[in-house]
């Protein structure tokens, strides 16, 4: 049986600022519509990664493949292009638009136009019905609302709807659920579910291992930097380096 | 008793930009009046001023120029301490090409603008990449450097200068072209920010790693903004320089830097009528004063700060925020 290539393939990637090892020869390979926790203590690099693989950040050595083409040191918009979004852990959106008007950025974007075969209709509709689908009520008229009057679930949403109208082959969460409650998250996670049900390949970084493990296929740790487990959730949980980085402050 | 003012929009649904649902001849005039102001305050104006004040107003539109030009730089995040770089250039373009080859002012202006736009945005390409401060610098800079570059070099005439150039035809005609040249910048620059484009040029300028995450090329917006700002800023400098009929090192003077950003600063920045309004108070109020001789720069300098302390968002912001809101007197219990 031939195995399919891996959709995204990362090798040895290490990153330092000045002296602190962000990450370290850190591999993984992501199968096509696989959804993949990262997770790991304060610190641990989870971001650096996340920036790493978007271009946001230049690595020290290591390589990246995407689809089987290598992307290490690309521009950002040109990793976007061939695929692959990200949230930010930080929302910033504008405060002072509509929050319909805040997803007219990405609908702006070369690869969007491409995709849609030169025009991509009216980007306000466009806006509205993304939003709607990541549940902006729209006989509530949510969308209409200044983004600097909704509550951080709102803002998340948008968040996640912004990624999603780039239309990408792999999404990148980084803390898509933190400082949320749990209804808000209970609501998030049928999209990502609907998500993957799309074939999307999704990397969700999380520090709320519970709502994590319940829809990750895979679970890869990082303590300073290292990968230090990779595998499904449960048994990910149950070997000993794991549980040192997670409770070893409670145990010593 | 007490009372408070109450503040209430105007219940008019055209105030948005993009959205013409007229249902009146009232509301189509609260929304052309304001538009019909620029226009008529200037040409309409134009030939009743004395040939004094024609010259002062000359100088005034091409300062607003600057100042709209200024305006559209800072909307993507780009601060510009060097507006003098872009009209020293149009302006030994128009003049160099006016002086040597003997083209007419109709040539020699739009080339001076496009060619001065296109060099201005390859001298700023390597450092495009800075952030606000360090971008700010280089701009300051290069206009110092050129201007001691024509002066080593002799090149351009050297501190001579290019003179004898090709005026208008009378001065009723270069008020006019300035002032055309005004609104155009005013209204394109307007339409350009409210567009989806300029969305994406304020996004830059807000939060420039969102723009970058939705896949789309930062540098590329920041050179065409860069580029279009420096080609008006090198229009009004062979505008000018036609005008004085001389092309020199004074092209590349401080003031041509230094007003532009005060007058954006007054009138209320990223909003292009604002720069214009203040490029407007604050030229003819520098005549004014000139009675006074020396004083006169402390007078100027006292009014500018009066003013930014009096109304730190400017006077356009100011404006427009009485014209679409209600104010009543409500008693308080
Ligand atoms: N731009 C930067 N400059 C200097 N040091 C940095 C930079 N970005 C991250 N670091 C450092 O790299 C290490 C990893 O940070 P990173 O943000 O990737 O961790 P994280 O796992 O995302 O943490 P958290 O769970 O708090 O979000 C930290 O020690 C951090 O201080
Ligand atoms: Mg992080």
């Amino acid at each position: 049986m031939n195995q399919p290539p891996p959709l995204l393939k990362v090798s040895g990637l290490t990153k330092s600022f000045g002296g602190v090892m962000a990450v370290s020869n850190v591999s993984f390979e992501l199968k096509e519509g696989e959804l993949l926790g990262i997770i790991g203590p304060n610190g641990s690099g989870k971001t650096t990664l996340v920036n790493l693989v978007t271009g946001f950040v230049k690595p020290n050595s290591g390589r990246i493949e995407f689809k089987g083409k290598k992307i290490t040191g690309l521009a950002p918009y040109k990793i976007v292009s061939l695929g692959i979004a990200r949230t930010f852990q930080m929302v910033r959106p504008f405060y002072q638009l509509p929050a319909f008007k805040n997803m007219i950025i990405p609908l702006y974007s070369p690869r969007v136009k491409k995709l849609a075969g030169g025009k991509y209709g009216d980007r306000d509709a466009v806006a509205l019905d993304l939003l709607e689908e990541v549940g902006f009520e729209r006989d509530a008229h949510v969308a209409y609302k200044v983004a600097g009057s909704l509550p951080q679930g709102y803002l998340k949403r948008l968040e996640l709807a912004k990624a999603m109208a780039l239309r990408p082959d792999l999404i990148i969460f980084d803390e898509l659920f933190s400082g949320l409650s749990l209804a808000e998250v209970a609501s998030i996670v049928p999209i990502i579910e609907k998500l993957r049900f799309q074939e999307i390949t999704i990397i969700m970084i999380e520090h709320r291992l519970k709502e994590l493990f319940r829809i990750a296929d895979r679970v890869l740790v990082l303590n300073y930097g290292e990968k230090i487990a990779d595998g499904p959730g449960k048994e990910v949980m149950e070997s000993e380096s794991v549980k040192k980085a997670y409770l070893g402050s409670e145990t010593d | 008793m007490k009372k408070r003012k109450e503040r209430i929009d105007r219940g008019i649904k055209a105030r948005s930009e993009d959205i013409f649902a007229l249902s009146s001849y009232r509301e189509m005039l609260y929304l052309l009046v304001p538009r019909a102001i620029p226009v008529v305050g200037l040409l309409g104006v134009a030939p009743f001023l004395s040939p004094y004040w024609q010259e002062v107003f000359i100088s005034t539109s091409i300062y607003a120029l600057l100042a709209i030009s200024w305006d559209l730089l800072i909307s993507a995040g780009l601060v510009s301490l060097g507006q003098s770089l872009f009209y020293g250039i149009g302006s030994y373009i128009a003049g160099a090409l006016n002086h040597y080859c003997g083209w007419s002012p109709l040539f020699t202006i739009p080339v001076a603008a496009l060619g001065g736009g296109l060099l201005c945005t390859v001298l700023l390409l390597p450092v495009l990449r800075l952030r606000g401060i360090y971008f700010a610098m280089v701009m300051l800079v290069l206009p110092l450097m050129l201007s001691r570059l024509v002066e080593a070099t002799r090149i351009l005439g050297g501190t001579e200068g290019l003179p004898g150039l090709t005026p208008f035809p009378n001065q009723l005609i270069a008020l006019y072209v300035v002032q055309l040249a005004v609104l155009a910048a005013l209204f394109g620059f307007r339409r350009i920010m409210a567009s989806d484009y300029g969305l994406v040029v304020k996004g830059i300028n807000d939060n420039d790693r969102s723009v970058m995450s939705a896949g789309i090329n930062i540098y590329l917006y920041k050179t065409q903004i860069l580029f279009i700002g420096a080609s008006v800023g090198s229009f009004a400098g062979a505008l000018g320089t036609h005008i004085d009929m001389f092309a020199g090192m004074p092209g590349f003077a401080l003031d041509y830097a230094i007003m532009p950003i005060a007058a954006a600063v007054v009138g209320g920045m990223r909003t292009f009528v604002g720069p214009m309004l203040g490029a407007f108070l604050l030229v003819p109020l520098s005549e004014i004063l000139r009675a006074l001789g020396a004083l006169r720069i402390v007078f100027y300098g006292l009014f500018l700060v009066v003013f930014i302390v009096a109304l730190p968002e400017g006077i356009f912001p100011y404006v427009q925020r009485k014209y679409h809101q209600l104010e009543r007197w409500v008693e308080l219990e």
